[in-house]
């Protein structure tokens, strides 16, 4: 095929990641990558580079709704950016060492890994009682996001143990081109005991960043190819812009397509 | 003699931050759109092989060599260029973010921003 039929069809394939990624907030770059490289039959290497592209594209744009909510908590993400792009950093230097088939069996583990984190349950807290925590209160952590009663507070817990969490999401980053969403998630739900709601907002707030660092990496070893990104990245904005503006739309109607069985406790968009 | 900066509220962050956000990357997706254009216009019809790694071309793997793709009017350059402009954006925004931290006098949080943009420079530089 032609380079204009190929650059067609991987938009098109591109435009459907995004709509599904916004829908689901598994993110692109568990899409990109695998349509690439087994459809496509690109070498892995291309393929990571045109999805950190896709990430950054798709995050910075949902990213921009997000933090007009007011559910992002700006120092909680300022400060873990500090593990996330150093891990980020690490990560892409390995994927430039790594033998091709290793990265693909790391990246089918972490696909099924971050599937089973998002089906588990998550449990209400209502801990904001509780006393602060050193560090929290060292590093102004805590905070409080808006609900329909008003603003209500939390606590922010465990900061060495998300720190860690948060730098091994920027390794799976720069190792995998992903953009690390669910584990970001869990480093600040489970870890550090934020609201769930918060968590997501801060996550999608943070992965830009990181795969930013990722991407700074990969173009130095010319693993990002223009005409390959190039339809990759509009098609996977124009996906994700439609699927946001479709899922908004629907839910004031009350559809259940934006909490899918699987998805439980979908983030507000 | 303190410098009397103007108090800066949540709402003005946040709206900077999303202005800048989705500037950024709808700025970056027309500059690939136009690389893009251009590139197909004229390479449209050859055969893509992404089958087997090569590496980019030097010139397309750091922004002078981009800059200079740019100005010699090639596609590929401009998408490249676009790409460039798309990971910035997340840059900017921490450099954005590390104005507001100075504007609040927080100084900590000024610090912690100024090194994670120091870590994405080292990033992008090597």
């Amino acid at each position: 095929m032609s380079t204009l039929e190929f650059s067609a069809i991987v938009g098109a394939a591109s435009f459907c990641a995004g709509f599904l990624g916004s829908l689901t907030g598994l993110g692109g770059g568990f899409i990109v990558t695998p349509v690439l490289t087994l459809v496509f039959k690109a070498d892995i290497r291309y393929a990571i580079g045109a999805s950190i592209i896709a990430i950054i594209a798709t995050s910075s744009g949902a990213a921009a709704a997000y933090v007009r909510e007011g559910f992002t908590n700006l120092r909680v993400g300022v400060l873990l950016e500090i593990a996330t792009v150093i891990g980020a950093m690490v990560g892409a230097s390995l994927t430039t060492v790594l033998p091709t088939h290793v990265i693909a069996v790391i990246f089918g583990l972490v696909l099924l890994q971050s599937a089973y984190l998002i089906t588990r349950p998550r449990a209400e807290r209502l801990d904001a009682e509780q006393p602060p925590n050193r560090l929290a209160a060292r590093f102004r952590l805590d905070s409080s996001y808006p609900t329909p009663e008003g603003e209500r507070a939390y606590r922010v817990r465990n900061v060495p143990g998300g720190f860690g969490l948060m730098g091994l999401a920027g390794v799976l980053s720069g190792l995998l081109g992903l953009g690390s969403g669910a584990v970001k998630v869990l480093a600040m739900d489970q870890v550090m005991r934020m609201p769930f709601k918060v968590s997501t907002a801060t996550s999608n707030f943070m992965i830009g960043v990181t795969a930013a660092a990722s991407a700074g990496v990969y173009i130095r070893h010319g693993y990002v190819d223009p005409a390959l990104a190039m339809p990759v990245m509009l098609g996977v904005l124009g996906g994700s812009m439609v699927g946001r503006g479709c899922c908004s739309r629907r839910r004031r109607r009350g559809c259940g397509c934006c909490s899918p069985w699987w998805w439980r406790g979908s983030p507000s968009r | 003699m303190h410098l009397r900066l103007p108090r800066v509220t949540d709402a003005q962050v946040q709206r900077a931050v999303g202005n800048l956000l989705r500037g950024g990357v709808l700025t970056a997706a027309a500059v690939v759109l136009a690389g893009g254009l251009l590139f197909l216009a004229r390479h449209g019809v050859e055969r893509p092989d992404y089958h087997a790694f090569r590496g980019e071309p030097l010139d397309l793997r750091g922004l002078r060599g981009t800059l200079a793709d740019v100005a010699a009017l090639r596609g590929r350059g401009i998408v490249q260029l676009g790409l460039l402009l798309l990971i910035a954006t997340p840059v900017a925004r921490v450099a954005l973010t590390a104005v507001a931290f100075a504007f609040e006098r927080d100084r900590t949080y000024l610090l912690v921003a100024l090194l994670v943009l120091a870590l994405l420079c080292k990033s992008l530089t090597g």
